[in-house]
């Protein structure tokens, strides 16, 4: 299928927050998974009350590769919290050299 | 259609054990991730991988694969034979536990029909949203760009198959966007189950890599080479920037690392970034006797001590 309208979507600044029920919506993911990746320190939630938890928006993928992490290679939260921490480190690194 | 060697993809003899199958599976699925790998066509590989392992797992699977070698000739292409599946019992979850995989046509033809159909079930369900990464060039936020994207969606169809569909959407990239940002798309991500309403799509900017521009938040970064005359003396030169050449004074002196900055010359934004100017100095190669001359000179007339400050003079 092809559309030749040019679609124009919304830029998230990435300080922008989303709601965990959004959050939880957006990845297919119940309200216990998010508080697991919490607790393993791979989210940051803004607010006390799990049911106002809030998380920014680069939480959207950190939540969806974590989950894919654990689903196709078999790593444990522990694992996916030190590949998503690693991952950001080589991203860090890429961002200081030229090709 | 085409016959797909599991074990090539896979990397394994045709007699490798089940421990080796999952072995060589694990690390190959570690290498083409798509979170996690640079590799141009990892998606294709990763899906590819999850396709033979799905496969060669299962001892059932494997057998009554491994029986189809001697049937296929590379050049009519690849057709199950008539006694397929006679003699071998699937016992079909659908592959990786319910969860939504598409298979290539000959996974299909194979092993297809053993899959329970799954969607059907009558419930309102918003569809997923979707994630991809977007390449642009750092010219494309000084400017603002259209990029034309090809999604691989996988979809469940009627009677309950995943099919791949390729969706071809043309994106506005908007100036000043920066590397991570995302840009959701409204209902551009998977159909909703049951009349539920279609999922976003969010895609992630990415820089590709520049042969000179370096850029760190909104600001770009620009290293500068300057021939030792211009950084001692101070020049004027002509220095490329993302929106176009400028002339950039370099001022008497200047070493190497030192920075210039340009204000407001970074990615445009309402606070634009700036521009950083890096100095390096080239040395011209003393590969001729008027170039040897002139070094020769300096030594013996400049008083310089380039590790004066190391005190091993």
């Amino acid at each position: 299928m092809v559309t030749d309208k040019t679609l124009t979507g919304h830029v998230l600044e990435n300080y922008e927050l989303v709601t965990i029920q959004d959050l939880c919506r957006s990845c297919t993911v119940e309200v216990e998974t998010i508080i697991l990746l919490v607790d393993e320190g791979i989210l940051d939630p803004v607010g006390s009350d799990v049911e106002c938890w809030q998380f920014t928006v680069t939480s959207l993928r950190r939540v969806k590769t974590a989950i894919h992490l654990q689903r196709d290679l078999g790593v444990n939260l522990a694992g996916a919290a030190l590949a998503l921490e690693l991952l950001d480190q080589i991203a860090d690194l890429r961002s200081g050299v030229t090709s | 259609m085409e016959y797909k060697d599991y074990y090539k993809v896979l990397g394994v003899d045709r007699k490798a054990t089940q421990d080796e199958i999952k072995r060589a599976y694990r690390k190959l699925a570690r290498k083409y991730h798509p979170d996690v790998s640079k590799e141009v066509d990892a998606e294709q590989k990763f899906k590819d991988l999850g396709e033979a392992n799905e496969v060669l797992k299962d001892p059932e699977k494997r057998a009554a694969y491994d029986q189809l070698g001697s049937n296929w000739n590379a050049q009519q292409g690849f057709q199950p034979p008539p006694d397929w599946g006679t003699g071998f019992e699937f016992h079909g979850a659908p592959p990786g536990g319910g969860d939504q995989h598409d298979f290539s046509d000959f996974f299909e033809s194979l092993f297809g029909q053993a899959r329970a159909p799954g969607a059907s079930r009558g419930f309102h369900m918003q569809g997923e949203d979707h994630h991809a990464k977007v390449l642009i060039d750092l010219e494309d936020s000084f400017n603002g760009a259209s990029r034309s994207i090809t999604l691989q969606m996988p979809e469940v169809n009627p009677d309950g198959h995943v099919v791949t569909r390729n969706r071809t959407l043309k994106v506005r990239i908007p100036k000043g966007i920066r590397q991570s940002q995302q840009i959701r798309l409204a209902g551009q991500g998977a159909t909703g189950m049951g009349g539920g309403k279609a999922g976003d799509l969010y895609l992630e900017i990415e820089f590709r890599p520049h042969r000179f521009y370096r850029v760190e938040g909104a600001d770009v970064y620009l290293e500068l080479p300057l021939a030792p005359w211009e950084a001692a003396l101070g020049a004027s030169v002509k220095v490329p920037t993302p929106s176009g050449a400028i002339d950039l004074k370099i001022p008497p002196n200047s070493q190497a690392g030192k920075k210039l900055r340009l204000k407001g010359r970074g990615i445009p934004a309402k606070t634009p970034g700036d521009l950083y100017v890096v100095l390096q100095i080239a040395l011209p190669p003393a590969d001729n006797d008027k170039a040897r001359a002139i070094y020769e000179r300096m030594k013996d007339e400049l008083e310089f001590d380039a590790r004066a400050t190391m005190e091993v003079a």
